[in-house]
């Protein structure tokens, strides 16, 4: 039972701190027809829409109702899903799963966010539960930055680690027109950077961004049809265990743990830094970006300091990670999931420009939010 | 013609729908999940995955089907979050069974509307530039919408309390409605306006509730459950209308007619009025039964409140619609959906007690999304 | 790709007309949460006996706090409660220095405060809280800490001000 299933066409905005040249639905808009472009497909060949966004950003409710014309949902099937920070990647797993069923063939996944349109963290603050961990919540930093400061102390990391990803990340971006942060730094500059919250750093931190991406998903005999290189998907696991913060493991990031185990297993995959040619992961801050690596099977625990200070993970290294710039250059919430998708599939079409990787014929994305969830793709160049 | 691997649902759960539940969310959904596993007379370990349900605004919280990961089941499974009306979530849920992926997927929707500021809420529905300013919310502008409804066909209030009356009445067979009382037309037109034309027995209560359905492939099914348990999805289909009110004639169904006719193609279906033995239709207020029915096709174009009238839906009708009370007897916004899948999952196996319809061999649900009915979803089923 | 155009740095339309934004206003929006029988309990607690309750999952026997309903892991109804700390540890923490609105009432939050992930003597997960250290190069995990109790109790997670390092 069940399709396999390819991505045919990609599109995102230009991300900013602020656009004020496009309303919500604008910027889905462009997002949308952009994709359509890439597919050279008109919306009459989309046979269902799925939309994803937080609705505490813009204070909009039924978003799925209210962005009808600018998904191009009129008499259309068009629903929404969210999750939180885990929101891109859950549209990317539900267009997926809908052009998988056989219910579909064309699916096309929507992710934004206008995150200029209100107090970003306060919104955040109200995922914590209201009654019990509401007031003491740090903010989406507090958490990442006390992990942080442990992983440190149990394994000698140190917050240059952290400013070598970071400057890593932001130079990437410059080779991504579309990316809301473009700035050539280097180690030193993070390193120099106000401290928001110790030991995370200005530089060290994801923006908010305003900004949208579609995807579009096509079930086998389609995409072969309609796309000369689809970017298929071998896998995708969703692991959001917790519920309350105080349950959340401190050493290692359990969920991405258990979700890659699952992916690979799924994917075939044995070796991941060999196996992926790149990978688009959802890191927040340049401090994950080196104590996560140890949950993804890269090392054993504590190896990941090593493996960012000799490069294995810069453009010219044996596994790139984030050739956009990632999460810390552009942040559009709703979308950044999506948009790790978005971009690891043109990099297997060959339609990365500037950050193209070569070669690539097999790429992970993950995606990140709530209460230390996890969401895994692993899209190849050839049908799984 | 659309074809679609045997489905099942093969356990149901709900709460009794009240208003001022004490219980958390999280315990209102643990509530139905283990009720849903008890009635397929499975564990948590056979679950594959999970479709949650809720919205971020009823609740008060973002990312809120963060509060209930732990009681629906969701360690170490695949799980997603739907925001929107039941019947929504359960087309993902199918989607994700279909997908060769998952053999067994829960479906759970928690709400709570007495919690919260319902005219406030709704009024982010609409545009912040326009139509929220005017202070539009579900009420409001599900006023105008019958207003349209009556001048389109020359219809009168007293008609539309009609479905009320009928509504209320088959609450009473139902232990688990919230609302059910004996009331004449006189009664609904008595009642205390809110909008007009619609006054308080027009209007669906706030509702606090939630259920859960559990959905299995065919083969799954066969292993880990009784064939008296599974009801067989036979079609489904959504669409969705035009966003700003201004945009659309509000007493077109056209969207409607869509989400149906796909669901009625995959489910083989001609005739509705005579091949659909009960169904369960969103009836946020009266006018909305007549109206959606003639968007499903069960009746012709303007004729929603005629056939009413002459009895057509009663429980002891060609067609019985809303035996479960409907909506207008408890309305828990996005878990509506699943109670209505429920009320026909308990119709086709012969659970429905004292509100069962003899012989109910095919269902219908649909299930609404957006003000004014801007989306819809349908449903059918068969034993 | 490069054929899109660029409209990040636009300020007018192409007519000359300034591109605005549009202010909500401010609103309330109000909710009145029901805590349910375990945070009603736990609240209650601790404004009228100044101790911690969690409650033990019977299969896996792991003690949480806040107390719930449901292991999560287990998926298993916890009815057994145990008293935990009011000593702990201190596992985690965090001075929050950037400051953001309060969604609890509107106003800016004061910055700098110290969140802190406790494991209070007895219990498994942690305790979200605050302490009243500022100074992160006084902060250790490891630390023991003790609550500090406010003379008002009113059953929030306030009856508890802030935890204090206990000082050898």
């Amino acid at each position: 039972m069940g399709k396999r299933v390819g991505i045919i066409g990609v599109g995102q905005t230009h991300h900013a701190a602020k656009r004020l040249d496009a309303s919500g639905v604008e910027l889905i808009a462009e997002a949308v027809t952009r994709a359509l472009d890439d597919a050279q497909l008109t919306i009459d060949d989309i046979d269902a829409i799925v939309v994803g966004n937080m609705d505490h950003f813009e204070n909009i409710n039924y978003v799925d109702t209210w962005a009808v014309d600018g998904l191009g949902a009129y008499m259309k099937p068009v629903f929404k899903v969210t999750t939180g920070g885990t929101t891109g990647t859950t549209v990317a797993a539900s267009g997926y799963y809908q052009a998988a069923s056989g219910l579909f063939d064309v699916v096309m996944a929507v992710g934004w966010e206008k995150n200029s349109e209100s107090d970003t963290q306060a919104a955040i603050a109200t995922c914590a539960n209201p009654i019990l961990e509401r007031d003491s919540f740090a903010g989406a930093i507090g958490p990442l930055a006390t992990e942080y400061s442990m992983y440190m102390k149990a394994y000698g990391a140190t917050e240059e680690d952290a400013a070598i990803a970071a400057a890593r990340a932001r130079n990437n971006a410059l080779n991504n027109p579309y990316a809301h942060s473009r700035q050539a730094v280097t180690v030193e500059d993070v390193m120099k950077s106000p401290m928001l919250s110790y030991p995370i750093k200005f530089l060290d931190m994801c923006p908010r961004s305003d900004g949208s991406c579609a995807v579009i998903f096509a079930s086998e005999e389609k995409a072969k049809q309609l796309c000369p290189q689809p970017a298929w998907v071998h896998a995708s696991v969703v692991r959001h265990d917790y519920t309350h913060f105080g349950d959340l493991e401190w050493t290692y990031m359990p969920t991405l743990e258990r979700a890659t185990e699952r992916a690979y297993k799924l994917a075939g995959i044995t070796d991941p830094i060999k196996e992926f040619d790149m990978a688009e992961l959802y890191l927040p801050a340049s401090t994950c970006a080196v104590k996560w690596m140890d949950s993804m099977w890269f090392c054993d625990r504590g190896g990941a300091p090593e493996l960012v200070r000799k490069g294995t993970f810069h453009m010219d290294g044996e596994m790139p990670i984030n050739p956009s710039g990632g999460v810390i250059s552009t942040n559009p919430i709703g979308a950044t999931g999506l948009l790790r998708v978005g971009e690891a599939a043109w990099q297997i079409m060959g339609k990365s420009g500037d950050r193209q990787v070569e070669n690539v014929k097999k790429a992970l994305c993950t995606g990140f939010g709530g209460c230390s969830w996890t969401d895994v793709m692993i899209l190849g160049a050839e049908m799984p | 013609m659309i074809y679609m691997e045997k489905i099942a649902i093969i356990g149901v759960g709900q709460t009794k729908y009240e208003q001022g539940k004490p219980d958390t969310f999280a315990e209102l959904i643990y509530e139905v999940t283990a009720a849903a596993l008890e009635d397929a007379g499975i564990t948590k370990d056979d679950l594959d995955d999970i479709v949650s349900i809720s919205s971020d605004f009823w609740d008060g919280r973002t990312i809120s089907s963060m509060a209930i990961c732990d009681a629906i089941a969701g360690y170490g499974k695949d799980i997603t979050t739907v925001e929107g009306d039941g019947t929504f979530g359960a087309v993902y849920g199918l989607a994700r069974t279909l997908s060769g992926k998952f053999d067994v997927t829960l479906v759970a929707a928690h709400h709570k509307g007495t919690e919260s500021n319902m005219n406030a809420i709704t009024n982010t529905s609409f545009d912040p530039l326009v139509e929220r300013k005017l202070g539009l919310d579900a009420v409001s502008s599900a006023a105008l919408q019958a207003r349209r409804y009556m001048s389109k066909y020359g219809l009168t209030q007293e008609q539309f309390a009609l479905t009320s009356v009928k509504n209320h009445g088959n609450a009473m067979r139902n232990p688990l409605a919230m609302l059910p009382m004996d009331i004449s037309v006189e009664d609904v037109m008595n009642s205390r306006m809110v909008a007009d034309p619609l006054k308080v027995l027009d209007c669906s209560p706030l509702t606090d509730g939630a259920a859960a359905i559990i959905l299995a492939t065919e083969e799954a099914a066969k292993k880990l459950t009784d064939p008296a348990k599974c009801v067989w999805i036979k079609g489904v289909g959504h669409c969705s209308d035009a966003y700003r009110p201004g945009d659309r004639d509000l007493a077109d169904t056209e969207a409607l007619k869509r989400a149906a006719n796909r669901a009625y193609e995959m489910a083989g279906i001609s005739d509705p009025l005579s091949e659909i033995d009960v169904a369960e239709v969103y009836d946020a207020f009266s006018y909305m039964e007549p109206l959606w029915l003639e968007g499903l096709g069960i009746c012709g174009e303007g004729t929603g409140c005629k056939s009413t009238e002459e009895g057509l839906f009663n429980f002891d009708g060609e067609l019985p619609v809303n035996t479960s009370g409907g909506r207008l007897s408890a309305n828990p916004v996005q878990v509506a959906g699943l109670a209505e899948l429920a009320e026909c999952v308990l119709q086709l196996r012969g659970e429905a007690g004292e509100h069962q319809v003899d012989g109910a061999k095919t269902a219908l649900a649909q299930g609404i999304n957006g003000m004014c009915g801007q989306s819809h979803c349908v449903w059918v089923l068969g034993k | 790709m490069d054929i899109y155009e660029d409209k990040r740095k636009r300020t007018h339309t192409e007519e000359g007309y300034e591109l605005l934004t549009h202010s909500s206003g401010e609103g309330d929006y109000d909710f009145g949460w029901h805590c349910g029988p375990y945070w009603s309990r736990f609240l209650a607690e601790m404004r009228d006996n100044k101790r911690f309750l969690a409650t033990k999952c019977p299969e896996c026997g792991l003690v949480f706090i806040p107390p719930r309903q449901v292991c999560g892991k287990c998926f298993a109804e916890m009815n057994e409660w145990v008293e935990v700390g009011p000593e702990g540890e201190l596992m985690g923490f965090t001075v929050v220095r950037f400051p953001y609105i309060d969604p609890n009432n509107g106003q800016m939050k004061q910055v700098p405060y110290t969140a802190i992930w406790i494991t209070l003597d007895g219990c498994d997960s942690r305790y979200l809280h605050f302490c009243n250290e500022p100074d992160e190069a006084n902060l250790e995990v490891g630390q023991r800490l003790r609550p500090v109790w406010a003379e008002k109790r009113t059953g929030t997670i306030h009856d508890v001000d802030y935890f204090e390092i206990i000082k050898e």
